[in-house]
């Protein structure tokens, strides 16, 4: 059956994923506000040549691309999408600095050649020799469930491909903390563990990347299969609830069929309510997740939410640490994402076992 | 020739004009929009030329009936009016009569006013509202909220080939069935940071632009935001809708070359040329008239006009022109603002002159046109490249 | 001039991130660009910056730079000849 198949996916976050091989067992518990990803040895990846001019998300990049067509067993995608909220963060903010402090003058290009958005697709295409479809999406939340809407499309398209899609988000010294400013984070530290009941405003932040091989046809490496994608821009509670079930009716189930719920909570207070009104009510009965007092926000966070469905029907379990209620499914079959940040860019995401 | 998805709307502001109307006469009276820097305030004010819209923020935001205090950065001005325009030319009065996309192309989002604040966030909580800014999506949510636009958003930033991608994606959304109408497009006002970035790659001429020129020295930055209205044909048929002109052929392919230069035989180009003649269903010899990229620089203009002789052959080249000399480089807008003046090219079966243009390049016996011209034509081709190897083309018919 | 050649090897070292390269690997007459340290284009505009910046010179068009980044030799002996700082 022809359909949208991830055949290979890799994850580089705040907590251990591309060392360990258990899934979550170890956990590394956070207190700062801001929290760099747990790296992993970039030098077996990447030649030193290579690597002099790449920034962080360049990097985290390259080295999520390569595990996750190691994985799906493939040299050279058809496509690459990305997916990033502010790109490559760290040069951009350094030659923005540059600019102002020094009155425009002794500029150099390597920092501004780096900072447009779709950097790491374009390097992740130079390294691979990658000639086809190179496209990145920068919309918030949802930057990276646009990025699988594309690949959908494309592999309607062009059923024989395999498209490499991509969510990169890095921390920056400077400009990441400006979100403290406008109360997108929290004030001074906390326990991420513990974040989702909070009862504070604002949320905690890292960085990180996810990449997945997506593929028309199912295979043995075939991990999971994506059955809808569907983002709204703004909605307020209702309508993000009517969205849900209007989207769990499109896919000729109901909410019933559903095993487990991956919600995107933060911790904000103020903006938490989107989940707890699903979590009280359309999904009272269902198995719910919860992941971000684990990998932190950031505008491509969600992508992780598919990386954790992979595992799930992988291992058939979830780890206690994931679990926010008491509820427990006889089996994982249909693993239903929602996500929102602040009220907008919510995304809604159907994956099933293959 | 496939089909193709209907136009029913345009809008564009640039350096040569506010609206649609005022652009075309601007085309037709050979008036280019490149000056010196009147309206940024930056060190190089006199070493660089532009294309810069001749109007300040406070004037956009009147324009716009924005509150005083608003969070919207030159660059969603620009993106709102020329949007409006275009739902306005579309005939569309109630935007979620049916549901309506919008997606976007940016390079560098509201970097104008993030430049002009960012040292001061630490001090004073007065610009804070700005913040948000530094995210090129943002850009893209204060206009879909000025329109009220409540389907599918999304904003696409691939440098300077952003807004041909962004109206590629809403032609291949409607053929998926997926959209019945969407607002495509792009935007990308002056700011600091680019102008200065653009200078450090050595690559910004002093002069006026000369695309195509044997002694071309390099390009002209410019400000701009142009947007195209797609409909689907059921929904064309259904309110008896004009239709400006339709988008046949598009494709993106990948240079992996260099994270900014042109391959030397411009193989991204030739690669999406090619597969939008695919797409289009169309031979090289249908091609009656090429929109270029030719951003005057001397590796773009090489690199193009090397893909553009492996596609057609020099002796079969199609009236070709860059309309960078009137524009200056609009960056992201640049696909859609080109876009705009292939459908208006075809509207008034005109080819549009290459300004500037005095001597033949050296590498290739190749000519753009150097004076506006009318000519009976069905099919245009237009290129825009961006850095990271990307490079797209779209194709437009009558 | 002995001075002014390792002070460029130190310099191009730091600004151009070559963690892996030594100073004495570098030699007064190796090619900087292509088959010799391997620098690129990119390279050639941060050096354009460096000999502004530090030495005083303005390059008006990156070819020129061709020429004058040839080897370390060739830049010390273009710098002696030209700085104004």
């Amino acid at each position: 059956m022809k359909g949208c198949y991830i055949n290979g996916i890799s994850n580089i976050s705040a907590q251990p994923t591309t060392v360990s091989t258990t899934f979550l067992e170890e956990i590394v518990g956070h207190k700062e506000v801001i929290i760099r990803a747990f790296d992993p040895d970039y030098k077996t990846f990447i030649k030193p040549a290579a690597m002099r001019r790449m920034s962080k998300s360049v990097k985290m990049g390259v080295v999520a691309s390569k595990m996750a067509l190691e994985a799906a067993d493939i040299v050279m995608p058809d496509a690459i999408i990305t997916g990033t909220g502010m790109g490559c963060r760290q040069d951009s903010e350094r030659f923005l600095e540059n600019v102002l402090h020094n009155d425009e003058q002794f500029l150099t290009p390597t920092l501004f050649i780096q900072s447009t958005h779709n950097t790491v697709g374009g390097q992740i295409a130079l390294g691979l020799g990658c000639k086809g479809y190179n496209v990145t999406y920068v919309q918030g939340a949802v930057s990276f469930e646009t990025s699988v809407i594309d690949a959908q499309l494309l592999l309607t398209e062009s059923p024989e491909q395999h498209i490499l899609v991509g969510a990169i988000d890095e921390i920056a010294k400077n400009s990441t903390k400006l979100d403290i400013l406008n109360g997108q984070l929290k004030q001074g530290e906390c326990d991420w563990l513990t974040i989702l009941s909070s009862g504070t405003s604002g949320t905690i932040c890292s960085e990180g990347a996810t990449f997945m091989v997506l593929g028309a046809e199912q295979s043995n490496k075939s991990l999971a299969q994506i059955k809808a994608v569907t983002t709204i821009n703004d909605a307020t509670l209702d309508e993000s609830k009517t969205a849900i079930e209007t989207f769990i009716a499109a896919q000729g189930i109901v909410p019933d069929d559903i095993d487990a719920v991956i919600f995107g909570n933060n911790g904000d207070q103020d903006f938490d309510d989107y989940f707890h009104n699903l979590q009280t009510s359309i999904f009272k009965n269902t198995e719910q997740l919860c992941y971000k007092h684990l990998i932190g926000e950031y505008h491509t966070a969600s992508a992780f939410a598919f990386w954790i469905g992979c595992e799930v029907f992988k291992h058939n379990t979830i780890p206690e640490v994931l679990k926010v209620n008491e509820v427990k499914a006889k089996q994982y079959n249909k693993i239903l994402l929602y996500n929102q940040y602040r009220s907008r860019n919510h995304s809604i995401v159907l994956l099933e076992r293959c | 020739m496939n089909k193709g998805i209907a136009i029913t709307g345009m809008g564009i502001i640039s350096s040569i004009g506010n609206t649609v109307e005022e652009n075309l006469n601007a085309l037709q009276s050979e008036t280019p929009g490149i000056s010196r820097l009147e309206i940024l305030k930056s060190r190089l004010h006199d070493s660089i030329m532009v294309g810069e819209i001749k109007k300040t923020n406070a004037t956009l935001i009147e324009e716009l009936g924005l509150p005083k205090i608003n969070n919207f950065s030159r660059t969603a001005m620009v993106s709102a009016i020329a949007a409006k325009e275009a739902l306005q030319d579309a005939g569309i009065s109630d935007i979620n009569q049916h549901t309506t996309g919008f997606i976007s192309g940016t390079s560098v989002g509201g970097m104008d006013t993030t430049e002009k604040y960012y040292l001061e966030y630490q001090e004073t909580a007065e610009n804070h509202r700005y913040i948000e800014a530094l995210h090129a999506g943002f850009t893209t949510e204060c206009v879909t909220k000025y329109l009220g636009i409540k389907g599918y958003v999304s904003t696409i930033s691939t440098a300077c080939s952003s807004a041909a991608n962004a109206i590629m994606l809403g032609a291949r959304l409607i053929i998926a069935g997926k959209l019945d109408r969407v607002v495509v497009g792009g935007t990308d006002a002056l700011s600091k940071f680019t102008i200065n970035g653009f200078n450090t790659l050595m690559i910004l001429s002093d002069e006026v632009c000369r695309p195509f020129d044997d002694n071309r020295k390099g390009l002209n930055l410019g400000e701009a935001a142009a947007y195209l209205v797609l409909e689907s044909d059921a929904l064309v048929a259904k309110e008896d809708k004009k239709v400006l002109g339709r988008v046949v052929g598009w494709a993106n392919a990948n240079d992996a070359y260099h994270q900014t230069a042109s391959s030397s035989e411009g193989e991204g180009a030739y690669r999406a040329m090619n597969k939008a003649l695919k797409v289009a269903d169309l031979s090289p010899s249908q091609i009656e008239y090429i929109n270029a990229h030719g951003t005057a620089t001397s590796n773009n203009d090489l690199s193009e006009g090397t893909a553009m002789k492996r596609i057609f052959g020099t002796e079969n080249m199609p009236v070709f022109s860059s309309t960078k000399a009137f524009t200056g480089h609009t960056l992201a807008a640049a696909g859609a603002v080109e876009a705009v003046y292939s459908v208006l090219g075809l509207q008034e079966q005109t080819v549009f002159p290459n300004l500037n243009f005095k001597t033949k390049m050296s590498e290739f016996d190749m000519k753009p046109q150097t004076e506006i011209v009318s000519k009976e034509m069905q099919t245009v081709l237009s290129n825009s490249f961006g850095f990271g190897g990307n490079c797209s083309t779209l194709i437009f018919s009558r | 001039m002995a001075e002014l050649q390792l002070e460029l090897k130190e310099k191009i070292i730091e600004q151009l991130s070559l963690e892996d390269v030594e100073v004495s690997e570098i030699g007064d007459n190796d090619p900087l660009f292509g088959d010799g340290l391997g620098l690129d284009s990119i390279d050639a505009l941060e050096l354009i910056v460096m000999l502004e910046k530090d030495y005083g010179i303005k390059l008006k068009d990156p070819k020129e730079g061709k020429l004058i980044f040839e080897s370390i030799g060739v830049m010390a002996a273009y710098i002696e000849k030209n700085r104004t700082k």
